[in-house]
């Protein structure tokens, strides 16, 4: 059984065969009637322990333009707070009968154990500081619709690195696909180790504004002023925001990227966030097609067997590393070659 | 292996060889153009005739025969493609992924559709490709023109414009391309 668990397991072939999918759905979504009956009779459950507006929705969407029945469950209105574990509530739902769950959790790890208790195929909706691969499916898709491709895109990746999920499934995506990635937060916002990490390093973002095509602005998590990572969000702002002036000195093809929420006049200045260079929009309205991409390749394959990423680890197995199957045909299946 | 075989093989493994030569490429010229006579006349000219060409065997024959109509008629239809993948019956029975992205034009109510494939078969593909015409509006009517009917129907489906009817056993292989259509097997 397989599952969408991290970004680091997708090899070059497995993200491009995704993107590609992903025109095709972008097509769908821009239609009169944007749904079509690939998934139908399929299941897919939301598990969402953490608050979401836009993967909750898009996977939703997602599954709804394909025609698959969608279940959510709401932590804050679940039996969690009669004190159910994680385990018993997948359980319990896969027990209603679902082909996908879509996992989004506080805990780093929290799909991959949810993939190895039970059959379903699990796709990472986001967990804790670990990964969002979808979000780093998106951002690839948005960046090649607006480049062409990434290969030899300089990005800069700005802000709290250290806690989002965003950046360490985008630095492996934008990576993979021949980007050139380099990380610009104060130090209190970067990893203790960046060992493995395909990335320079930069503390001024001032200093490698001239030399990048793509800005991507993390959202400033206001509760970690209580952490004292940085003196104060002014400070942060004049240190590591997309001000007016930024923006300004910026090229006439860069792109700005966010994953949102956006904290207008922290991370981005509304100038900035309204600027034509701007793809935040792009970013969420691909973010459905993306995530169609995903749950028809994991469910509209044969019997179920389609691949994504890394195997469903066991119950004593560390997220998993391995490239992914990339041996699944792709070709659709002509009636003038059917045997 | 060539681009042509891959596509043919895919997803059955092993190598198509082809036997029987059914039509050279003079032939499959020439029943495009009688084709393209035929919608004429059966349409009383081209006034609402969209050309859709199934992916990817039929895009290149729509093409080739809204050409042999632009000749006949000195006004060229438009021409659409749709892939039915999404639109299978026969998803999670065997893997089934799109092959190019569906163009059709915005408006399809009230025109005339002429699906256009290169081998009609069971007709699965084609009632997908009802299925999905059906998601873009109400054409006036649906037509249907492919190059071969190889026949074993499992739907109540015809075609309205046939290049050639080719009788053939379930496990042979029909492969039809610009410079002519072959009949063979695949070899595991």
């Amino acid at each position: 059984m397989r599952h969408l668990l991290d970004t680091a397991s997708l090899d070059r072939p497995a993200i491009e065969e995704l993107l590609t999918l992903t025109d095709s759905f972008v097509e769908v979504s821009g239609r009169q009637i944007p749904k079509v009956p690939a998934l139908r009779g399929r299941t897919v459950a939301s598990l969402f322990y953490e608050d979401s507006t836009r993967t909750r929705l898009s996977f939703e969407t997602a599954a709804k333009r394909l025609s698959a029945d969608t279940m959510t469950f709401s932590v804050s209105t679940s039996s969690v707070n009669k004190g159910e574990s994680l385990r018993d509530t997948a359980l319990t739902i896969e027990a209603m009968g679902v082909d996908a769950v879509v996992v989004r959790h506080r805990s780093a790890g929290a799909p991959h154990r949810v993939a190895s208790w039970i059959d379903a195929q699990v796709i990472n909706g986001g967990d804790g500081w670990h990964d969002h691969p979808t979000q780093a499916l998106l951002d690839c898709y948005t960046l090649r619709q607006r480049l062409g491709g990434l290969d030899g895109v300089r990005v800069a990746i700005v802000g709290d690195v250290k806690h989002s999920r965003v950046a360490r499934g985008d630095v492996h995506a934008f990576a993979t696909l021949g980007a050139e990635v380099t990380l610009v937060a104060p130090p209190t916002l970067l990893p203790p180790s960046l060992a493995g990490w395909p990335v320079r390093v930069a503390h001024r973002l001032d200093d490698v504004l001239d030399e990048v095509d793509v800005v991507y602005l993390l959202r400033m998590q206001q509760e970690r002023m209580t952490e004292a990572l940085v003196p104060s969000l002014r400070e942060y702002t004049a240190g590591y925001g997309l001000t007016r002036a930024r923006a300004g000195r910026l090229g006439p093809d860069a792109v700005i990227m966010h994953p949102g929420p956006m904290n207008r006049g922290v991370e981005i200045a509304p100038e900035a966030a309204d600027d034509p260079r701007a793809v935040i929009v792009d970013q969420v309205r691909n973010g459905v097609a993306v995530r169609m991409a995903v749950l028809f390749r994991l469910l509209g394959a044969e019997g179920r067997t389609g691949s994504l990423g890394a195997d469903a680890p066991t119950d004593t197995d560390a997220p998993a590393d391995t490239p992914a199957d990339a041996d699944a045909p792709t070709d659709a299946d002509k009636e003038s070659s059917r045997a | 292996m060539a681009e042509r075989e891959r596509r043919i093989t895919r997803p059955y493994g092993g190598v198509f060889v082809p036997r029987t030569r059914v039509l050279d490429r003079d032939d499959v010229a020439r029943a495009i153009w009688r084709m393209a006579h035929e919608v004429v006349e059966r349409n009383h000219g081209l006034g609402a005739v969209l050309i859709v060409g199934l992916q990817t065997g039929g895009v290149w024959i729509a093409e080739r025969l809204a050409d042999a109509l632009d000749s006949i008629e000195q006004v060229r239809p438009e021409v659409g493609a749709l892939d039915v993948a999404f639109y299978r019956d026969d998803i999670g029975i065997r893997p089934v992924l799109p092959e190019a992205v569906t163009d059709i034009p915005e408006d399809i109510d009230g025109r005339t559709v002429v699906l256009v494939d290169d081998v009609l078969f069971t007709g699965r593909t084609i009632r997908a490709a009802l299925g999905a015409l059906h998601d873009y509006g109400r054409p006036r009517a649906v037509q249907l023109a492919v190059m071969i009917d190889r026949g074993h129907r499992e739907l109540p489906i015809r075609p309205d414009f046939v290049g050639k009817n080719l009788p053939t056993r379930r496990d042979e292989i029909v492969d039809v391309h610009a410079d002519g259509v072959d009949l063979g097997e695949l070899v595991k």
